[in-house]
């Protein structure tokens, strides 16, 4: 039973009968309904409780402004969506609502004791308690914090998808209203490429508000024209029309974002699990055209916030569009001529008029006698000073208004279901402020409205303040035909229109940002903010008080800071301010509009970039081969690469201890072709290389390799790697595997800015070779196998030499280059290669016992010749000399962080340096990051200082012992000496420094 | 001045609140001050209140271009910490977070210091050795960082994502249980209040144009209300801090980058701390309000601009929702930027100039908040004495010249 449904009318579909709860209890409604509009047609207003006195709230507007009328949709633990706009949410069958903030039920709220004690809970009372011992913040904070919030989070993960997609455009045209249509068509019709953004389901904006039987367009009902508008449209092929879908941020340079809804309207079982729930558009438009429209303001006065006060034009809304009475006997209040029109909307469909209350003291003549002979009666010059009704307003009591602001002579009572309140109408100049474009005061509006673009864009209709339709026509048209020129398509005239509408007057509207009530401000309970509760007293606290700049206040009071974005609320809040303030709505200003324009789902900026698809991991073509022999993966940067890899019945452990062994005491093979790669060429190239890193390469020879750092202009060791010549202009580098990106950048903003006299063409080949790195005694035996016709022995092919070759046909790049001490090869091969490579090495290494090892041994190998790793051993303040490796700055030419090589700091004798350390007892092993101390016990005040910390520490195969590399302060000077390695909650652990090459001194031992 | 407390507030219930007088005024410039600050926002306040308050000067001026607070102080996310890596940042954070402690009640003013706790997030070995040598470095410092598992982390954060299949898996995480966050308007709000009470005078909607210099020492600034004659000028102007120097020709090493915070609508309590993630770039806590307040690295270019792309926001959102894949659903309310005042260490410059009388505090790029009651207190020091006291002078802009710099930027790419 759909009581307040009318027997006709309305854009919905009655063949479609839809059911859905809220509440638990079952409502029906028709498809095409919103929630909003279907719990109205059955009588139910009151949906919701307010943020901070619990307040019953209802439904104020019809759309995205609706500040209050909030909910929670979906039953479903990690579906459902907290904070809904009832106005907003498309129902469906089987569509489950709920309130929200209210405990244990939305009649009986606990919450609403708030509102019992609302004299002491004004604006901005937490700043001046709460903080005192012995109950302070922290006692307070966890009762505050589960009394805020709205509703509740979904619990896991999110089970739709998301998608987002770029789009450049001559022509964006956001909001799909007349104007919006007008301007659309006419660009269209230019050959632009047009995409009109419509953000409910419709397109039509205010005509679907309209009463389809008084207004024609070029002879056709509103509704025809705009499905004559959509039918041309959609024909053409320059043209996307989104519907459901909100333009919501204006950025830099024309970048505007949208959001579409592409299936939260869709009953469960209507979705297509291969569409995305929502999708962000991310459009770059050469021009766009602002036709969002305006919002209708509430007036402000005493007792303004019960359940059954709505906006006149969503009363009038859901008449037309939905087909709906918003109540059976209603009061209109206005301060302009637009609301008679909706009263006698109303009055024409069957609702009482029991009265017109007008704040201007002389209504229009047109308008009374209309009045009049439909026998509504008008109260003019007057104001509403109280309201009753617990969950649904009952009456109005009525006062003439005396003065500026006071009341005066009888109170009338007036019984009504429906209040319908027109303040004027704002622009929605979100948008255009997004844009940086300024707004300026319009005292005729009265309202803001956009001032001088700052982007190339235009506002059209509502959105400029147009209030009429034949203007709202014209501007969109003529917004249209000036985009469409700008964009290149010039001569493009505005579409033409012939409009019929029954005359109406001009709307007129005048300033009331509050009424008074008769009563004293202290006890005015008139409310600006519906969501937050914010009453017109609070801002005038905060100027009080001193808060008196609209940024100030609006932070104060949480003016406008609800998730409607404060759509109803601003200019009301600002005029508040101005009056008190006694300054002009122009000096009192707006506050910044920020991104978005309602709220956005999170999901859907993330877009398609979750799960496996947030930054895709990068796997080697050895990668398969890892993973079914045993492979222990880590993350290295983007890369996944192989730790260790475990046979049966090893542990982590074992296997780690048995890879590093037999590198050293057989052969094994890392797969290192995560290594950063760039290939290098160009007349300059070498000069180039010689700049970069701070060892001299000016006389590296084709064929050779070198070793090289590569400093931060402060001097700080920033990358290192093995470069070979492979000709006298062509050079092939490698760099860590976490820093190959961060290099190339550094090395082509070097090119680009600093050097662009140098011919050097940079190229990133990491994905294009595949690298084995072959080690230990038996290598040679094993490459030798591998390549063909190739001799790998050292006295024919030396250390750090370079040469080509083939491998069983693959064309191969062999470096004679090695990160263990051990004689090495890397073998470079097309990465569709790499596969068969590794099989090959595997293979050719069989008689050896060869055991492919991963990046753990690799780091204790290394560690055990004391060769660093950036970003494990340096960390950004480490210069070449600290690593106590001689030649590694060279005097010969300029190199990118010379000069700050011989500042005071760097050239101090006590800079931490790095060094071994040997603990007392070989089997403890120091856990890297510990700091080390001077002293054998340790200091109990704090600050405690510290020589330095260990970097990296293992327990060593090849050693039979633990070692570790260490940055200490004055290091160089210590070796002998002992030192401290703090730990918690037990002694020092004692350890001798000395040299990084534990293979050198230790190795003889083992 | 009424003080501000629960029976002030029951008494003005009673009497409709009308007891209740400015929290300062709105005075005109005078002609001449003992000393300037340029920049109402949170270290300039402070530095005011610490000047007044500490150093017996109270014929001092707070001049703002807008109004206070309107700029990173009234933008930032407030994440508070002192775990820094490094000696000298982690005793000017540390000295910050214990005037943290009993700010509400020395200012008479509830800035909601809220110590729920900071985590920072590790998510692959090089973190983890990384914050685990962080930590030791502060236990040496006696400052309360600890090393928590990835089942301690989702014991102290419910909602987490620890399963090791995902991208980012979390391998543990540092905690500081003394940090938190707090409500930066009221930190505006309590020192200007406290200053302006001992005389301060915060001159709101008043640009400085210029500094007039004679012989190498300051002698006075322009501004769009006139011209002020004042020995010592002090610039704590965030991130226009160039601009200002450039007025006297001092250079700096600091680049300027929009940093861009976000709101999701309210919700009931859901993330109980603060959870940091340096290798996503994202980081959230959740308001009083119940808004999760999140905040991503800087926009890469440079800009005066409070604005910045959707971009930053898009990739930090994709990172959050792996780590928390409750947040798909819920929405992004309100999106807006700062200016951040970048050094090449990332670390502040707290420092005297070629100029005598000009003095600087700025480079506190994308997390200064919490050391702004410490900021405020060695600056003042400074101002006052014109010598660094031991807690200021590493933050010298000597430092780049001399190489002695504090390195952060090793430890935190996120570093609030
Ligand atoms: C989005 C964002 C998130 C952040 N999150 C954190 C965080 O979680 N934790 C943290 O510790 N830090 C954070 N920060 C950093 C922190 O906000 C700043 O380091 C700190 O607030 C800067 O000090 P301030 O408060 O004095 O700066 P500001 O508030 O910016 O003060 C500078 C003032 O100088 C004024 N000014 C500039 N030029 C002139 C002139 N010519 N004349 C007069 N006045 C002038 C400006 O208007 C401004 O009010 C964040 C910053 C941003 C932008």
């Amino acid at each position: 039973m759909q009581r307040f449904r009318l027997h006709q009318g309305g854009l919905i579909d009655r063949s479609r009968p839809v059911h859905f709860t809220f509440d638990g209890r079952s409502y029906e409604g028709y498809t095409g309904d919103t929630l909003a509009s279907a719990l109205l047609a059955n009588g139910v207003h009151m949906i919701a409780r307010s943020f901070k006195y619990h307040r019953p709230r209802g439904i104020l507007g019809a759309g995205s402004e609706d500040p209050a009328g909030l909910v929670q949709v979906g039953a479903n633990a990690n579906e459902t969506d907290p904070n809904m706009r009832a106005t907003e949410v498309e129902i469906f069958d089987g569509l489950e609502t709920f309130s929200q903030n209210c405990w244990p039920s939305l009649s009986f709220d606990i919450g609403a004791v708030n509102d019992l004690v609302w004299r002491w809970l004004p604006a901005g009372f937490y700043y001046k308690t709460f903080m005192g011992p012995p109950a302070n913040w922290m006692f307070f904070e966890p009762l505050i914090r589960r009394a805020a919030g709205l509703g509740k989070a979904p619990e896991g993960k999110d089970p739709d998808r998301y998608e987002s997609q770029n789009r450049h455009c001559d022509v964006l045209v956001a909001g799909g209203g007349p104007s919006g249509l007008m301007a659309a068509l006419t660009a269209a019709r230019s050959g632009a490429r047009v995409i009109l953004s419509e953000e409910t389901p419709l397109l039509g904006g205010r005509l679907n508000a309209l009463d389809p039987s008084e207004t024609s367009i070029n002879g056709k009902t509103p509704r025809e024209w705009v499905a004559a508008c959509e039918a041309e449209l959609a024909k053409l092929p320059n043209v996307t029309v989104l519907t459901r879908t909100c333009a919501f941020g204006y950025y830099a340079d024309n970048f505007v974002a949208l959001a579409q809804i592409e299936q939260d309207h869709l009953a469960p079982a209507a979705r297509d699990a291969a569409r995305p729930r929502q999708r962000l558009w991310r459009i770059r438009a050469k021009e766009v055209v602002l036709a969002t429209g305006a919002t209708e303001r509430p007036l402000v006065f005493h007792g303004n916030d019960r359940p059954g006060i709505m906006l006149a034009s969503a009363a009038e809304t859901y008449l037309h569009r939905y087909g709906v009475k918003a109540g059976n006997r209603a009061v209109v209040f206005t301060n302009n001529n637009g609301a008679w029109g909706s009263a006698f909307a109303l009055a024409k469909a069957g609702v009482q008029i029991v009265a017109i209350v007008d704040a201007r003291p002389a209504p229009e003549e047109a308008l009374m006698r209309q009045a009049a002979s439909l026998g509504i009666p008008v109260h003019p010059h007057a104001t509403i000073v109280d309201t009753r009704g617990q969950f649904r307003v009952k009456t109005a009591v009525v006062r003439r208004l005396d003065g500026h602001r006071g009341v005066s002579g009888e109170a009338t009572v007036i019984n009504c279901d429906l209040i319908a309140v027109s303040g004027g109408w704002s622009p929605n100049a979100a948008l255009f402020s997004q844009s940086r474009g300024k707004l300026r005061f319009d005292a005729g509006l009265p309202g803001f409205r956009p001032g001088p673009s700052w982007q190339a864009e235009r506002s059209a209709g509502a959105a400029n303040g147009a209030m009429k339709l034949a203007d709202c026509l014209a501007e969109g048209a003529a917004a249209g035909a000036d985009a469409a020129t700008k964009s290149g398509f010039a001569g493009t005239n505005p579409a033409a229109y012939t409009l019929q509408q029954p005359d109406a007057p001009s709307y007129n509207g005048i300033a009331t940002w509050q009424l008074p009530s008769g009563r004293s401000a202290s006890s005015t309970r008139a409310f600006v903010d519906l969501q937050n509760d914010v009453q017109a007293k609070d801002l005038k606290l905060a100027v009080q008080e001193g808060y008196a700049s609209v940024e100030h206040a609006k932070r104060y009071t949480t003016t406008g800071m609800g998730t409607d974005q404060g759509k109803t609320v601003g200019i009301n809040a600002f005029g508040i301010l101005a009056d008190e303030l006694g300054k002009s709505m122009q000096e009192v200003g707006v506050t910044t509009y920020r991104q978005p324009f309602k709220p956005i789902t999170f999901g859907a900026l993330a877009g398609q970039h979750g799960g496996a698809l947030y930054a895709p991991r990068r796997t080697t073509p050895m990668h398969d081969w890892h993973e079914s022999h045993g492979a222990v993966f880590e993350p290295v940067g983007e890369w996944l690469r192989a730790q260790v890899y475990t046979r049966p019945g090893e542990t982590f452990a074992s296997a780690l201890q048995r890879e590093a062994r037999t590198a050293r005491t057989s052969v094994g093979v890392l797969d290192a072709s995560t290594l950063g790669k760039i290939d290098i060429r160009g007349k300059d190239a070498r000069e180039f290389l010689n700049r970069v890193y701070s060892n001299a390469w000016l006389k590296l020879a084709p064929g050779r390799c070198r070793y090289g750092l590569m400093l931060k202009e402060d001097g700080m060791v920033f990358d290192d790697g093995v470069t070979a010549c492979l000709a006298e202009d062509h050079f092939h580098m490698t760099t860590t595997t976490g820093g190959a990106a961060r290099v190339l950048n550094w090395l082509e903003e070097y090119l680009q800015t600093e050097w662009t006299d140098l011919e050097v063409y940079l190229t990133s080949v990491t994905e294009q070779w595949a690298v084995a790195a072959i080690g230990g005694p038996k290598a040679a035996e094993v490459v030798a196998a591998v390549a063909d016709k190739f001799n790998p022995n050292p006295g024919n092919f030396p250390f750090m030499s370079f040469r080509e070759a083939t491998a069983g046909g693959i064309p191969a790049r062999i470096f004679r280059i090695s990160f263990t001490g051990e004689l090495s090869y890397e073998i470079n091969v097309p990465a569709s290669y790499g596969l068969a490579l590794w099989e090959r090495v595997m293979a050719a290494g069989d008689k050896y016992k060869i055991t492919a090892y991963g990046t753990e041994a690799m780091h204790l190998l290394r560690a055990e010749k004391g060769f660093i790793i950036v970003g494990q051993d340096t960390d950004g303040t480490v210069a070449p000399d600290d690593l106590r490796m001689p030649g590694m700055a060279k005097t010969s030419a300029d190199f990118i962080g010379r000069r700050s090589l011989t500042r005071a700091d760097t050239v101090r004798k006590d800079r931490k340096q790095l060094v071994g350390l040997l603990t007392e007892d070989p089997s403890v092993v120091l856990m890297e990051g510990a700091h080390i101390i001077a002293t054998a016990v340790e200091p109990v005040e704090r600050p405690a200082p510290a020589l330095g910390h260990v970097t990296s520490s293992y327990k060593s195969p090849n050693l039979n012992r633990s070692i570790a590399l260490a940055l200490v302060k004055g290091g160089g000077e210590l070796i002998g000496k002992t030192v401290y390695v703090s730990r918690k909650g037990a002694d020092p652990i004692h350890a001798t420094v000395v040299e990084t090459d534990f293979m050198k001194q230790v190795g003889s031992h083992s | 001045m009424p003080t501000y407390s629960f029976l002030s507030l029951l008494r003005e219930g009673f009497t409709g609140h009308k007891g209740w007088t400015p929290a300062w005024r709105f005075p005109d410039p005078k002609p001449a001050y003992d000393a300037v600050i340029i920049g109402g926002g949170g270290h300039g306040l402070a530095t005011a209140y610490y000047l007044a308050k500490l150093h017996g000067m109270r014929n001092i001026a707070v001049i703002e271009k807008g109004w206070i607070g309107g700029g990173n102080a009234g933008r930032n996310t407030t994440i508070i910490r002192s775990n820094y890596l490094e000696d000298a940042s982690a005793a000017i954070y540390e000295h910050a977070l214990k005037l943290w402690e009993g700010l509400g009640r020395e200012l008479n003013y509830n800035i909601m210091m809220s110590h729920r706790g900071v985590m920072n997030l590790a998510h692959d070995e090089g973190e983890a050795r990384v914050l685990k040598r962080r930590t030791e470095a502060n236990r040496l410092n006696g400052i309360d960082t600890e090393w928590l598992d990835a089942k301690q982390v989702k014991e102290f954060c419910p909602p987490i994502n620890i399963s090791a299949g995902s991208r980012f898996p979390v391998l543990g995480a540092t905690l500081q249980r003394r940090g938190g966050v707090n409500r930066h308007d009221a930190v505006v709000w309590g020192y200007a209040r406290a200053a302006d009470v001992m005389g301060v005078d915060i001159i709101q909607n008043c640009e400085v144009t210029g500094i007039k210099v004679e012989a190498g020492v300051v002698t006075g600034i322009s501004t769009s209300r006139g011209d002020i004659r004042t020995p010592k000028v002090a610039s704590v102007a965030a991130g226009h801090t160039s601009i200002i120097a450039n007025m006297v020709g001092v250079r700096l090493p600091i680049q300027s980058h929009p940093l861009q915070a976000w709101v999701s609508e309210p919700v009931k309590p859901l993330i109980p701390c603060v959870v940091m993630s340096n290798a996503v770039h994202a980081y959230v806590s959740q308001s009083d309000k119940g808004e999760l307040v999140m905040g991503a690295g800087i926009d890469p270019h440079n800009s005066y601009t409070q604005r910045g792309g959707l971009d930053t926001i898009e990739h930090s959102l994709a990172a959050l929702i792996e780590l928390f894949p409750m947040f798909s659903r819920l929405r992004l309310l309100r999106q807006w930027g700062g200016i951040v005042d970048t050094c090449p260490d990332a670390s502040p410059i707290i420092t005297k100039t070629k100029v005598k009388g000009f003095y600087i505090n700025a480079g506190w790029g994308t997390g200064g908040w919490k050391a702004t009651p410490g900021s405020g207190h060695a600056f003042a020091d400074l101002v006052a004495r014109d010598e660094p006291n031991a807690i200021a002078a590493p933050f010298s802009v000597e430092r780049f010249s001399s190489g002695a710099l504090v390195a952060e930027h090793g430890a935190a790419a996120v570093a609030h």
